[in-house]
């Protein structure tokens, strides 16, 4: 039984990678190997069109994959605008927009 | 002209017959499905299109041009142009000639389908008849027409360069029956007419081999073996021709029709889709023409091939080939039937399926900028990724004197042509319909663009009615052409440019960009241009290319451009120029800089 308190305990946000369900994210890099060849520089994020209206960032979106954060990457995914403008950037070539379409079939938004 | 044989039929007429009611079944039953397959909208408009005299028209120069003369080939190379369009209409004329001799001497026959394909089994020569006259000339006239053809279609296969094709297609194997078949028509036609050109005359061609020849020619014995094996060799061919690529023969006249009615492609595979799929004439000149066959590896990612793929059903090479594939349109600018490949894989991307669906209905609400009566410039993404592009836009706008607003100043919304081109149209038509309603409540009254990508969405599906839509190479080139701006000459700089897909072949916009740099310098031209560019290869277009396989690309179309040596290479389109620079070995600059670094202030 829940007493409010007015006050909770945050949920915790450590991430046990041993508990990790990766198989999405494998399945992922199987599709796209070039997604483990980012190194998180964040040019995708500064270039992002979408990224003036929404919290974006491709970058972002790998790691969170990555740590099996689902909802959170995918929440940010669905901004996406498919410009292009992060494979133009991407100091690494990165396929950005297959990346993105490949996550976009892979994944699916949970009804939470 | 006396008929040989009363019944005016012989056994031999069976293959020919057979393939034929076959096909013609055939074809009544595609026909039918075909127009079913249309949507309704569609349907009723194609109609109207029958009916109206000026489409008309166009549909029969269309039909006797393209199906028959081959005119397109014969622009791209004479000796290519003669094979096609010798076997074609010297097929044609025979066809028509033979019924004309039909109608002419044994009208009582007109109702039979062979008797104008076997005309001379049939007959004898009288006293009374143009024996080797006006009409055997013409026949033999064509046959040889048509041989000369097939000569060349078997030299061909043999050295395809000879006729201006560095490579051509794989063929398949009911290709290869089909082929075959063609081929050995004509020789089978030539040697039984010329069997009987004893009996029922013949002239300069048949009559000759009766004359060369007596020694065989004149057993009667050999005479219906031979006119056994020409009804079978076109029995054959008939039989097959749904399964190979001289289905384009038939299907031609109805991509044309449905092209004139102004028909686009809306279902990746039945209606207009299948007429252009099947309108492929596995010619194999798309493979020369594709920027991406500078590496071998994509050599089989040429349109020829995704036709093929799509008649066999084969999803997984069909995903490969539309999803690989540069969208640089030059495949459809050189196919001599027209063939719309870009809009044929787009609606195969559309196919794939995402579960994850986009969301911009959550854009937050911009105010849309004041810009009463002036003139609206949208810089788009990938020119905010080349910054000196908007800002040589700027310089130019500011000393024209005209009134301007800068739309995306900090940054807008894609204009959705990236998202269209992978085949999610209806997430596309959502940030159509965000940056229209900006741009309307704007009040301008010239919509200016910089990048060709935006230039041909803006033209396509964005309704803004009232507002001009631009491209930046015409407006400067109205800007100089109306003195608004003057611009330094200077002959000793040499320039070359580069048509960028979407501008040149995606919105037909050649002459204004030359013009423009015609007026600051000495304008050199490249080894392919126009509506033969070559893509840069940084395309958007393209979903799966990966980076290291586009450095070929570019180089190839770098190549291209320095054959005459110039001093820069510009061109219009802020992707081409970002693409260039990474591998260009002189400056590669838009069109605005080059104007905006000479301009002469007043």
């Amino acid at each position: 039984m829940a007493i409010d308190f007015g006050f909770k305990l945050s949920p915790s946000s450590a991430i046990n990678l041993d508990r990790l369900d990766t198989e999405a994210f494998n399945r992922l890099a199987e599709l796209e190997p070039d997604v483990r060849k980012c190194i998180s520089c964040g040019s995708c994020t500064a270039t992002c069109t979408a990224g003036k209206f929404y919290d974006i960032g491709l970058r972002k979106i790998l790691i969170y994959l990555q740590r099996g954060m689902e909802k959170e990457a995918i929440e940010m995914l669905e901004h996406c605008m498919l410009c292009g403008k992060c494979s133009m950037v991407c100091p690494r070539g990165l396929n950005t927009r297959h990346i993105v379409l490949s996550i976009s079939s892979i994944y699916k938004k949970t009804e939470q | 002209m006396r008929e040989r044989f009363i019944s005016g039929y012989n056994d031999f007429v069976i293959p020919f017959m057979a393939g034929m009611i076959f096909i013609l079944v055939y074809l009544a039953v595609a026909l039918l499905r075909l127009i079913f397959q249309l949507p309704a909208r569609d349907r009723k408009k194609f109609f109207l299109s029958l009916l109206n005299p000026k489409i008309l028209l166009k549909n029969l120069r269309d039909i006797v041009c393209d199906c028959l003369l081959h005119v397109k080939i014969f622009k791209r190379n004479p000796l290519l142009g003669y094979m096609h369009a010798s076997i074609a209409f010297g097929w044609f004329m025979l066809i028509v000639i033979g019924h004309i001799e039909v109608f002419l001497f044994t009208p009582h026959r007109a109702k039979l389908l062979y008797y104008p394909i076997f005309f001379r089994f049939f007959v004898a020569e009288t006293n009374e008849t143009l024996g080797g006259g006006f009409f055997f000339f013409l026949m033999d006239f064509f046959l040889l027409v048509v041989l000369s053809g097939i000569a060349l279609a078997m030299f061909k296969r043999i050295r395809s360069r000879a006729l201006g094709m560095r490579r051509t297609t794989k063929l398949s194997f009911m290709d290869h029956i089909g082929l075959y078949a063609l081929w050995s028509i004509f020789p089978l036609r030539l040697l039984a007419e010329g069997f009987t050109a004893g009996i029922s005359g013949g002239s300069f061609l048949t009559a000759s081999i009766n004359k060369i020849l007596p020694a065989f020619l004149s057993d009667p014995a050999n005479i219906l073996p031979t006119w056994w094996a020409y009804s079978i060799a076109l029995g054959v061919f008939f039989f097959v021709m749904p399964f190979t690529r001289y289905m384009h023969i038939p299907t031609e006249v109805m991509m044309i029709l449905f092209r004139n009615a102004g028909l686009k492609i809306t279902h990746p595979r039945k209606g207009v889709a299948k007429t252009h799929v099947y309108t492929c004439a596995s010619c194999g000149l798309c493979i020369d023409a594709c920027p991406m066959g500078a590496e071998k590896i994509n050599i089989k990612d040429a349109t020829v091939y995704l036709t093929r793929q799509i008649k066999r059903g084969n999803e997984k090479r069909i995903k490969e080939i539309s999803e690989k594939c540069l969208m640089c349109g030059k495949c459809t600018a050189i196919c001599p039937v027209g063939l719309d490949a870009t809009g044929l894989r787009e609606a195969q991307r559309s196919l794939i399926d995402y579960p994850l669906k986009l969301d911009f209905a959550s854009l937050p609400e911009q105010s849309p900028q004041k810009a009463t009566g002036k003139v609206l410039y949208f810089a788009g993404c990938m020119t905010q990724l080349t910054p000196k592009i908007h800002r040589a836009m700027a310089g130019i706008l500011d000393a024209s004197g005209l009134k301007w607003e800068f739309m995306d100043k900090d940054g807008g919304i894609c204009c959705g042509r990236p998202m269209m081109i992978t085949g999610r149209k209806d997430e596309a038509m959502k940030l159509v319909e965000k940056n229209t309603s900006l741009i309307k409540s704007s009040g301008a009254t010239v919509l200016l663009l910089s990048c060709p990508i935006c230039y041909k969405i803006f033209k396509e599906e964005y309704r803004l009615s009232g507002i001009r839509v631009v491209h930046h190479t015409e407006f400067i080139d109205e800007l100089i052409a109306n003195g608004a701006v003057s611009v330094y000459y200077d002959p000793e700089t040499t320039f070359v440019y580069h048509d960028p897909c979407e501008l040149g072949r995606g919105c037909g916009v050649y002459e204004e960009p030359r013009r423009v740099v015609s007026a600051a310098g000495t304008l050199v031209k490249a080894g392919k241009e126009r509506k033969e560019s070559i893509c840069c290869g940084g395309s958007l277009g393209s979903i799966t290319l990966p980076f290291e396989r586009r450095k070929a690309i570019t180089e190839h179309s770098l190549h291209n451009l320095v054959v005459n040596d110039p001093d820069t290479i510009v061109t219009a389109c802020p992707l081409c120029s970002s693409t260039f620079a990474r591998y260009s070995d002189r400056p590669v600059q838009d069109i605005a800089e080059i104007i905006n670094e000479r301009l002469i202030k007043s």
